[in-house]
């Protein structure tokens, strides 16, 4: 695997009011990795990834992407923005838009593709997620896969460089979850940059290169998932583990 | 299954119009009592208001000594309308407000039959093009005669005032809905102000003030047309409601939308018109179109500024000593009109909503 450095976090810190909720996290992910955040809720594990992608700001340390560092700057917001894809525990999908106007507004009116390209792209990653089939339909007309499945569609239309997932089967049915699970394994083969906060444990084991436990905004301890799930070093890691296997 | 239970139906009772009665009607005594007591109230009134304003009334004719019947002297409409309609304006340049008419009412009618093409460039030239025809149709120009604004007035001034106010006050109530959200303080705090004062004031002061106080406040010679600084306070008056409606549609937006379209990488003019306003526009459609009725219907107080409006006008006619004592049928017939127009907005707003609906 190639080491090129796509993130790097040195000492971030952030608090929401007197809540320290990042608490000195330091973490460098190479061009390829596969990161699988867990941890108890409250944890940090959904902030850290918004820290990424500037949708929270962090107030201490240095976030860099892809050798851009983030700043208060709007240019370095955007750019890094255009790297880096989200999907959301909730979809968040515009329900005021079809499945396709959601997957190519963004490269419209952001990476100014033609409306013809820009939609001819949308219906390829479509396809690749299994519902161009329901492109013309609206959000609320999609079962709760599906719509998580057009959010990761909509997310690739951008041609992201890193894809950041938090908590993206949590709100699913059960037996929705595969199929979503599925489109991430696909998406990992294919070589993206990812970073998954889950509590799937299974697709920990079968895509992640490594495994990072947090508990109050700390990391506890990061390894890859043989060692993680084997030989935990940390009592709370443990407790943890064992509540959710 | 058994064959028995196929020969039971419902109760023959709760079906058919006997049924509907029953249920609806009838249900129990209180029920009962209400319903033969509005059956009553509706033999009082409907019969002699339907004779006063049909059966008996006189339709025909040219002076009051026409109006022989009982009923309803509609002969005073009649031979009033120019006045009503048009007010002052000149008998021989009215085709120039008929023409203006004409291009909205067409230009109009295009945009509410479904699926013909086009429609942007429609309402584009709506937005556009048509109000500079408009100005230059009505107050003159471009070899047109010019036509004063105090000769203005009746119907005709009614929808320049209601139709300015509405179609200005939305986008800039619009813009201060989302100044006034702004992280910015200072953009903030001037938008609540803004909103805030004229919202603290009644309109019939605001209109006092843009026709008596704001001429003084003027350098000499400066002199703004009356009817233009009556519209400019309409505008901002009906602005700073429409604001707060908008406001409430923007506070009822899921943070998940926001976060999702910033994540995409859309800027924040291009979150709000493209993600934001759409939804949070289309969930406040029925309090936007009932301030725009209540604005429409307010432009009646421009006549104490001494603009005679379409319902300033029907009383000033009525004062007409050849028509003393027709004040009845004028404001029977103002009241149709308003309410033609306002259930016309009506209207249009629920199809819009049906039309608009995605399902949440």
């Amino acid at each position: 695997m190639s080491s090129e450095l796509m993130i790097e976090m040195k000492n971030v810190h952030k608090w929401f009011g007197e809540l320290h909720v990042l608490n000195d996290i330091n973490l460098e992910i190479n061009k390829g990795e596969k990161i699988v955040i867990c941890g108890p809720s409250g944890s940090g594990k959904s902030t850290l990834i918004r820290c990424i992608n500037r949708l929270e700001e962090h107030q201490r340390g240095n976030i860099i992407v892809e050798g851009t560092e983030l700043t208060n700057d709007s240019r370095s917001i955007e750019r890094i923005r255009g790297e880096v894809g989200m999907v959301f525990q909730q979809f968040n999908l515009f329900p005021h838009l079809s499945i396709l106007d959601n997957c190519s507004l963004a490269p419209i009116w952001v990476r100014k593709l033609p409306k013809a390209e820009a939609k001819e792209k949308a219906m390829e990653y479509l396809k690749r997620v299994q519902i161009d089939d329901q492109a013309h339909k609206y959000p609320a007309q999609l079962s709760g896969g599906q719509q998580q499945r057009a959010a990761i569609a909509r997310a690739l239309c951008m041609e992201p460089r890193i894809m950041l997932f938090d908590e993206p089967t949590s709100a699913l049915d059960p037996e929705m979850i595969k199929e979503v699970l599925d489109v991430m394994v696909g998406l990992a083969q294919g070589g993206m940059t990812m970073i998954v906060v889950t509590h799937e444990m299974g697709f920990a084991k079968e895509v992640a290169d490594s495994i990072i436990f947090m508990d109050e905004g700390q990391i506890v301890e990061a390894k890859n998932p043989k060692d993680f799930f084997d030989n935990p070093e940390s009592e709370r890691t443990k407790t943890f583990l064992s509540q959710i296997l | 299954m058994s064959t028995a239970n196929k020969e039971i139906g419902p109760p023959v009772i709760e079906l058919g119009a006997m049924g509907w009665l029953r249920k609806n009607l009838f249900s129990n005594w209180y029920n009962s009592l209400l319903t033969i007591f509005g059956l009553y109230l509706l033999y009082v009134l409907i019969p002699p208001l339907v004779n006063w304003i049909f059966l008996d009334a006189n339709f025909v004719g040219s002076t009051r000594d026409d109006c022989t019947n009982e009923g309803a002297c509609w002969i005073f409409i009649q031979q009033n309308i120019k006045l009503i309609f048009y007010g002052l304006y000149p008998t021989e340049e009215l085709w120039r407000i008929n023409f203006v008419y004409l291009i909205l009412l067409i230009s109009g009618a295009y945009l509410l039959i479904p699926n013909l093409k086009h429609k942007g460039w429609v309402g584009a030239f709506l937005l556009v093009i048509f109000p500079i025809i408009c100005v230059v149709m009505l107050s003159g120009g471009l070899g047109l005669e010019a036509v004063e604004t105090r000769l203005w007035g009746g119907l005709f001034l009614t929808l320049v005032i209601a139709g300015v106010g509405i179609v200005l006050s939305l986008p800039i109530g619009v813009m201060l809905a989302l100044g006034r959200r702004s992280k910015l303080p200072v953009v903030s705090i001037l938008c609540t102000i803004f909103i805030e004062i004229w919202r603290g004031v009644p309109l019939i002061t605001v209109l006092f003030m843009a026709s008596n106080m704001f001429p003084l406040f003027m350098p000499e010679g400066v002199n703004f047309d009356k009817l233009i600084r009556a519209l400019i306070g309409v505008m901002f008056f009906s602005a700073a409601y429409l604001a707060e409606v908008v406001r409430g549609g923007l506070q009822a937006m899921p943070k998940g939308q926001y976060e999702a379209s910033q994540a995409v990488g859309l800027t924040y003019w291009r979150m709000m018109a493209l993600v934001i306003l759409p939804q949070s526009l289309k969930m406040v459609i029925p309090a936007i179109i009932g301030s725009f009725i209540a604005i429409f219907k307010d432009t009646t107080l421009v006549l104490v500024i001494g603009l005679f409006d379409f319902l300033g006008i029907i009383q000033f006619v009525g004062t007409n000593p050849d028509w003393l004592g027709f004040s009845h049928e004028g404001y029977v017939f103002a009241a149709a009109v308003f309410w033609v127009f306002c259930y016309a907005m009506s209207w249009y707003s629920q199809r819009l909503e049906k039309k608009l609906d995605t399902g949440r």
